[in-house]
C-alpha cells in the first residue's frame, strides 16, 4: 500500500513545487500588471485616484469597461517626446551594457583564473558594495564628479588640470554612464564569473596542443563557452537600465532624456496616472518582446 | 640486453644500435609539485618511429611526464630534447607534439567534425584537404555517423574516439596518448590498437602511450617502461619485461606471477640456487639482470603460472625445481583452469592449465597432493 501511496504523494509535492513560482508571479506580477493596463486604458480625472472610470460594483462594471479607450497609447505616438525618451533610454542602456561587458569581462576572467582559495574572497568583494545603500553610493558619485568635486581636486593636485580648470562631466550622459557602470557591475561580473569559472582549463591546453596561441584560444574557446554568462549578464543589466530613474535623475541632469524620468514626471508632476501607466506598459512590451524572441531562438539551437 | 624471446612484431631495435640517436630524450628530469616529487631524476630515450608505452600504478607520474613533453609543465630540473633540440622555453602550441588528454578535453561547443578539424585549421590547411582528412579520421575511429554531433551527445567511448581522432589528425611527429582506449569495449579496442599500429607504420610517427591495459601494452609496444613513484623500474621489449623482470616490483606488476621467497644458497655464474623453509626442495634458476648474487641474500623465485606443470606423480626423489603441495582451489576460466596449490609453508602457487578437451571432470581435484615442476629457465631469481 505504501508503495502506491508514495508516488501520488510525491507527485502532489511536485505540483506544489511547480505551482509556487506561478502563484508568486500571478500575485506579484500579473495582478499589478493588469491593474496598470486597466489604468492605462482610462482617462485622467480630478478625483482620488485621479482617473476614471472606476469600478464601484458589479452592476456598473460593464459600463466602466465600455469607457476604456486606447487614447493614451495614441497620445504616446503623437508626442515626439515619448518616442525620443524611449530611444534615448534604449541607446543609453545599450552603450552602458557594452561598457559593462568591456569592464566586467576582464574582472570576471581574472577572478575565475585566480587561485581557488582567493576566488570566494573576490566574489565577496564584488558583492560588498551592496552592503551600503544604492542611493548613498550614487550620491557619493555626485561628490566625486561635480565641477568642484574630488576628481577635479585630484586632477588639479596632479597638475593635469590647471587651478581654474574644472571637470565638466557632472549632469551629462558621461556621468550617467559612469554611475550605471559602477552600480550594475556586480550584475555583469557574477554571471560571467559563473560561466568562466566552470570552464575546464584543459580545454585551453588542448587548444594550445593543437597549435593555437593563447589569444586565439581565448576567442575560439573561452569566449564562446562564456556566452551563456555574457547573455545572462547583458540581460540582467540591460533590462533594468532601460527603466533606470535614480542614476539619470541624480547624475544626468536635465539634459539626459530617459523613459524612467519621463514616467516619474508624468506620475508625480502631472499626476497623469493613465498616461504614465501607458508609458510603463509600452516599456514592458519593448523589453519583453525581444527577450521572448531571443529565448525561442535559443531553444531552437 | 638482447635476450628477447623469439621474434616479436617486426625487427626494429634502434635502442640496441650503439650509433642510434634518440628522438626524444628525457635527461635527468625531475618534476616537483611543492615538495612532492612526481618525477624523480628520470632519464629516458625514445627513438624515432618507436611505439613506446608507459605502464605504472595510478599516480606514478605518467601523465606528468607526457605533460612536460607537450609543454604544459616545465621540468623542475633536467632537460627534454626532441630531435636534438632542447624544448625548454618552447610553448606548447609550437611543439610538433600532439597529446590526447586523459580527460579527452573535447571542445563542448564544437561538433565532432569541428573538434577534429581544429588543429588542421590552426595550421592553415586548405578546406577541402581538411574535409578529406576529417573524413579519414572519422573512418579510423568509426564515427562517420556522428560527425555533426556535439560531444555531450556522445557516449564515453565515442568521446574517447573523438579525442583520439583529434590528436592523430595533425599527424604530428610525436603523438602522446594518455590512456587512449580505456573506455572502449574489448573488440573495438583491439581493432583500434591495430589501426593505430598501421597508422604509425604508415606515417612514421613516434608514439608515447600510457595504458593500464597490460595486454594492450604488450600488443602495440616496441618497448615498455614500467614506472613506480616517478622513477623507471625497467625498460624493455614486451617479452623482456614479461620474461625477464629485473625486480620484484616489475614482476609483480606485469601479468600474473608466483613469487616464492627464500634465500640464495649457492651461486655459480649467473645461476643461483634458492632454498626456503617448507617448500621441500632447492630451486635453481638464472639471476635477474643487475641483481646481487651473494649467498645468504634474501631473494625470490618468480615464475609465471602458465609455465608451472602440475602433476600427481612424484618426480624422482632429490630432484631440484619441484614444489610439493595440496590443491587449494580450482578456477575454471573457459580457455584455461587455474589451480591454486598451497605449499607446506602456506605459500599459494598458481598453475594454469589449458583446457584442451571439453571434459568437465579433471584428473586433479581439490585437496589432491600434487607436485609442481617447470622447464629449466622458466623462472627467474630476483634479488631486488
Ligand atoms: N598540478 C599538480 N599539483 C600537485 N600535484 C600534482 C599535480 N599534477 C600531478 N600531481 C601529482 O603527481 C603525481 C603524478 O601524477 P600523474 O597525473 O602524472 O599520475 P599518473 O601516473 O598519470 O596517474 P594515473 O594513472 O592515475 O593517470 C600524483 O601523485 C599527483 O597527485
Ligand atoms: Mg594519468
Amino acid at each position: 500500500m505504501a508503495d502506491t501511496k508514495d508516488p501520488t504523494g510525491s507527485s502532489k509535492a511536485k505540483w506544489l513545487v511547480v505551482a509556487v513560482p506561478y502563484l508568486w508571479s500571478a500575485i506579484f506580477f500579473l495582478a499589478p500588471f493588469f491593474i496598470i493596463v486597466k489604468i492605462s486604458l482610462s482617462q485622467t480625472a480630478i478625483a482620488m485616484p485621479p482617473y476614471m472610470p472606476q469600478f464601484k460594483d458589479l452592476a456598473t462594471a460593464w459600463d466602466a469597461v465600455r469607457q476604456f479607450s486606447l487614447d493614451n497609447y495614441v497620445f504616446l505616438t503623437e508626442d515626439p517626446l515619448y518616442i525620443a525618451a524611449y530611444l534615448s533610454s534604449l541607446r543609453i542602456a545599450l552603450i552602458s551594457t557594452l561598457l559593462l561587458l568591456a569592464v566586467g569581462y576582464p574582472i570576471a576572467y581574472g577572478m575565475a583564473r585566480a587561485p581557488k582559495g582567493v576566488r570566494n574572497v573576490l566574489v565577496m568583494l564584488v558583492i560588498l558594495p551592496f552592503w551600503t545603500s544604492f542611493l548613498i553610493r550614487v550620491y557619493a558619485w555626485i561628490g566625486i564628479l561635480k565641477p568642484e568635486g574630488l576628481l577635479t581636486m585630484l586632477l588639479q593636485a596632479l597638475h593635469i588640470f590647471g587651478p581654474d580648470q574644472q571637470l565638466k562631466i557632472f549632469n551629462t550622459e558621461t556621468a550617467v554612464f559612469i554611475g550605471i557602470v559602477y552600480s550594475y557591475l556586480p550584475f555583469m561580473v557574477l554571471p560571467l564569473y559563473a560561466a568562466l569559472e566552470k570552464m575546464d582549463h584543459t580545454l585551453l591546453e588542448a587548444a594550445a596542443d593543437l597549435g593555437c596561441p593563447p589569444l586565439q584560444a581565448f576567442w575560439k574557446i573561452t569566449f564562446p563557452l562564456s556566452l551563456p554568462g555574457v547573455v545572462a549578464g547583458c540581460f540582467l543589466c540591460f533590462i533594468p537600465i532601460v527603466g533606470e530613474f535614480v542614476i539619470p535623475d541624480l547624475l544626468g541632469g536635465s539634459g539626459t532624456l530617459m523613459i524612467g524620468k519621463t514616467l516619474w514626471a508624468e506620475f508625480f508632476n502631472n499626476r497623469d496616472w493613465p498616461v504614465s501607466s501607458a508609458v510603463a506598459v509600452v516599456l514592458l512590451i519593448i523589453l519583453v518582446v525581444p527577450i521572448v524572441i531571443f529565448q525561442n531562438q535559443q531553444k531552437k539551437l | 640486453m638482447n635476450k628477447a624471446v623469439g621474434p616479436i612484431k617486426r625487427k626494429f631495435a634502434p635502442w640496441d644500435d650503439p650509433a642510434g640517436v634518440p628522438f626524444i630524450r628525457f635527461e635527468n628530469v625531475t618534476k616537483r609539485f611543492g615538495d612532492f616529487v612526481a618525477v624523480d631524476n628520470l632519464t629516458l630515450d625514445i627513438y624515432e618511429r618507436e611505439f613506446f608505452s608507459l605502464l605504472g600504478p595510478s599516480g606514478c607520474g605518467k601523465t606528468t611526464l607526457m605533460r612536460m613533453l607537450a609543454g604544459f609543465e616545465n621540468p623542475t630540473e633536467g632537460r627534454i630534447l626532441l630531435d636534438g633540440k632542447d624544448l625548454a622555453g618552447i610553448p606548447p602550441y609550437k611543439r610538433p607534439v600532439n597529446m590526447m588528454f586523459q580527460s579527452y578535453a573535447l571542445f563542448p561547443h564544437m561538433t565532432v567534425e569541428a573538434n577534429i578539424a581544429f588543429g588542421l585549421k590552426q595550421d592553415g590547411m586548405e578546406s577541402d584537404q581538411i574535409n578529406t582528412r576529417v573524413a579519414e579520421m572519422l573512418r579510423l575511429v568509426k564515427l562517420e555517423k556522428f560527425a555533426k554531433r556535439k560531444p555531450h551527445q556522445l557516449s564515453g567511448g565515442q568521446r574517447q574516439r573523438v579525442a583520439l581522432a583529434r590528436s592523430v589528425a595533425k599527424r604530428p611527429k610525436v603523438l602522446l596518448l594518455d590512456e587512449p582506449l580505456g573506455a572502449l569495449d574489448k573488440k573495438l579496442r583491439e581493432e583500434t590498437q591495430f589501426e593505430l599500429m598501421d597508422l604509425q607504420i604508415e606515417l612514421g610517427m613516434t608514439f608515447l602511450i600510457v595504458t593500464h591495459d597490460q595486454e594492450e601494452a604488450m600488443t602495440v609496444s616496441d618497448r615498455i617502461a614500467v614506472m613506480n613513484h616517478g622513477v623507471i623500474a625497467q625498460i624493455g621489449t614486451p617479452a623482456e619485461i614479461y620474461e625477464l623482470p629485473a625486480t620484484r616490483y616489475v614482476a609483480d606488476f606485469i601479468g600474473d606471477i608466483n613469487l616464492i621467497e627464500g634465500k640464495v644458497s649457492a651461486v655459480s655464474g649467473t645461476q643461483l640456487s634458492l632454498t626456503s623453509e617448507g617448500i621441500g626442495g632447492v630451486i635453481d634458476a638464472e639471476a635477474a639482470e643487475g641483481g646481487d648474487a651473494t649467498v645468504g641474500l634474501d631473494a625470490c623465485f618468480a615464475i609465471r603460472p602458465e609455465k608451472v606443470r602440475i602433476s600427481r606423480e612424484a618426480p624422482p626423489a632429490g630432484s631440484h625445481n619441484v614444489l610439493e603441495g595440496e590443491v587449494w582451489d580450482i578456477g575454471y576460466l573457459g580457455d584455461i583452469s587455474v589451480y591454486r596449490v598451497k605449499l607446506a609453508n602456506g605459500t599459494i602457487v598458481k598453475a594454469t592449465v589449458a583446457n584442451m578437451t571439453r571434459i568437465v571432470e579433471r584428473p586433479i581435484t581439490w585437496e589432491d597432493k600434487v607436485y609442481l615442476t617447470w622447464p629449466r629457465d622458466a623462472g627467474i631469481i630476483l634479488t631486488k
